[in-house]
């Protein structure tokens, strides 16, 4: 990074046209490693540099290649179902679809979310009622397959009591 | 509009006001998304709607939004009001851009701020002055809780709070500080703190946050990381780096006075100056001149009483806080005039600086 002094405060000079002070900073994550851009107002009018958070932007503007997984997934060609997105989207924009699409590309954005975070298990904070509801949803499944059975074996005595579990289960959610 | 009463309250109700000279303001913001619906920048119009629909009602029931200073949709907002917004750090700039579908919910003591349909269906934010970490993040985590109850947040239990951008997901938190770094600039110490700072994960941003310079002196601080930390573990993370910036900013400063009075008699003398007498004043050089007269405040050149005119000096020479003062367009050249003027005006009274006592040098001349 090449950096000049204007009075007390140092000047970053812009990649592009390496003469203009720097005033647009982009910072992103490619192939896991961090890349800076730093661009002149003139130089990065010129590039369309409207949203400077885009992912794909550093690629674009210093003719880099992004990451391979990506590039392999996004040609499977798959559609998230919550809300038609496509990995060729996620190029584009640098932004996913809805929460959905975290499951529909799971495979391509496992690789890129730990390149970012150095991290794959959220252990922060959890919405209380949704885990609950989560949960609760997991016991019922649970205890409708044992229902299930215990039809299928014909202990009735079990399933009648497997049944009023259920009931009241149901009534937490 | 509301965006008038801001003005009256040059520098907010943030919390303890100036409980801490080098750390401005801290804040802690949170992304959330609704089950079910694409996120805004990928929804149609009508899922927007409903969006905002779903959650602006129960944001407005928050007991902590009882009599809100501000609860509107973009598009009724002129573009300088929505300026004023973006300069008192309560929207960001890409909200400013948005319009119908958009909204925003402020508290009235202007410390919480939702809102609705920016890059994630919610961002809301506490922002309080001085060193605050922990108290933004406990309001912010209250409010979080509340509106938890009623509305359905995207979350997996292996990504957590599930985010339009995957630097996001986990925790969906950003906390960040404002640090007043002036000695750490002047002694061309602040590249290598900066990059020492990145290299713990932090970010280090100017006055506006992603892709803003640093002026005034002013950086912005924060984690760079959502994932695989809890909320505690970041702040905490977050806090130590900034304990240590504080002391290099203090040391920097004690060496400043002891080798360099000089230079400091001569930096904030200047910066009175002209900022007493000039009549045309970019924002930039404001930013900077105020910034001086801020450390003079810290080094005992002034009265404390300076600094309250200083920090809202800071705010109310922005641009549009300039333009909303006398409601209406200014060009840039008539920003400056307007913005001399309120300067000189404000500072009209002060008394001349008090100068620090110059140390003999010891062998060598001392570097001006």
């Amino acid at each position: 990074m090449e950096t000049r002094g204007i009075g007390n405060i140092k000047m970053m000079v812009c990649d592009i046209c390496k003469s203009n002070d720097a005033t647009v900073h982009l910072t992103q994550i490619v192939g896991g490693k961090m890349k800076k851009v730093n661009l002149c107002e003139g130089c990065s009018k010129e590039k369309g540099v409207q949203d400077p958070t885009g992912f794909s932007m550093a690629d674009m503007l210093l003719g880099l290649g992004t990451g391979d997984e990506m590039e392999s997934v996004s040609e499977s060609g798959t559609i998230c179902p919550g809300c038609g997105f496509t990995l060729a989207d996620f190029k584009k924009l640098g932004r996913l679809g809805c929460s959905q699409c975290y499951k529909t590309f799971a495979e391509g954005l496992e690789s890129v979310i730990k390149m970012m975070h150095k991290a794959e298990m959220h252990v922060g904070k959890k919405p209380a009622r949704a885990i609950h509801n989560l949960e609760v949803t997991e016991r019922l499944e649970a205890l409708r397959t044992e229902l299930e059975k215990a039809v299928g074996k014909e202990n009735f005595e079990n399933a009648a009591a497997l049944r009023d579990e259920i009931e009241a289960i149901k009534k937490q959610l | 509009m509301k965006i008038s009463k801001l003005l009256k309250n040059p520098s907010g109700s943030k919390g303890e006001p100036h409980s801490n000279r080098i750390v401005v303001s801290s804040r802690v913001r949170l992304a959330r998304n609704l089950q079910r619906f694409p996120f805004p920048g990928w929804a149609k119009k009508a899922d927007r709607q409903k969006i905002i629909e779903t959650i602006r009602p129960v944001v407005a029931d928050l007991p902590e939004m009882e009599n809100a200073a501000i609860n509107e949709i973009m598009d009724q907002f002129t573009v300088v009001d929505k300026q004023v917004l973006v300069e008192r750090h309560l929207i960001s700039r890409e909200h400013a851009a948005k319009n119908f579908g958009s909204g925003v919910v402020i508290d009235a003591n202007m410390n919480l701020s939702l809102m609705i349909n920016e890059e994630d269906h919610l961002r809301m934010q506490a922002i309080f002055n001085g060193l605050e970490l922990e108290s933004a993040w406990k309001m912010i985590s209250k409010v979080d809780n509340e509106l938890e109850e009623t509305l359905d947040f995207a979350f997996s239990q292996k990504l957590g709070y599930l985010t339009a951008c995957p630097t996001n997901v986990g925790t969906g938190m950003r906390a960040s500080a404002m640090l007043h770094l002036p000695a750490l600039v002047l002694s061309e110490q602040i590249n290598q703190i900066i990059q020492a700072v990145n290299k713990l994960g932090l970010a280090v941003r100017g006055l506006y946050g992603e892709g803003t310079e640093a002026s005034g002196n002013l950086f912005q601080i924060s984690n760079q990381t959502t994932l695989g930390e809890t909320e505690a573990e970041i702040i905490e993370r977050l806090r130590r780096v900034i304990n240590q910036i504080i002391e290099h900013e203090e040391n920097a400063r004690a060496t400043l006075l002891e080798k360099r009075a000089l230079t400091v008699n001569d930096q904030v003398g200047r910066s009175f100056g002209i900022l007493t007498n000039a009549y045309s004043m970019s924002s930039k050089e404001s930013m900077n001149l105020l910034s001086m007269m801020r450390l003079g405040v810290d080094l005992g050149m002034f009265d404390e009483i300076v600094r309250s005119i200083v920090d809202e000096l800071f705010i109310a020479s922005q641009p549009a806080h300039l333009q909303k003062s006398i409601s209406r367009k200014l060009n840039a050249e008539e920003r400056d005039l307007l913005r001399g003027e309120l300067i000189r005006d404000r500072l009209s009274l002060l008394e001349k600086p008090k100068i620090r006592k110059i140390q003999p040098p010891e062998s060598n001349e001392e570097k001006a």
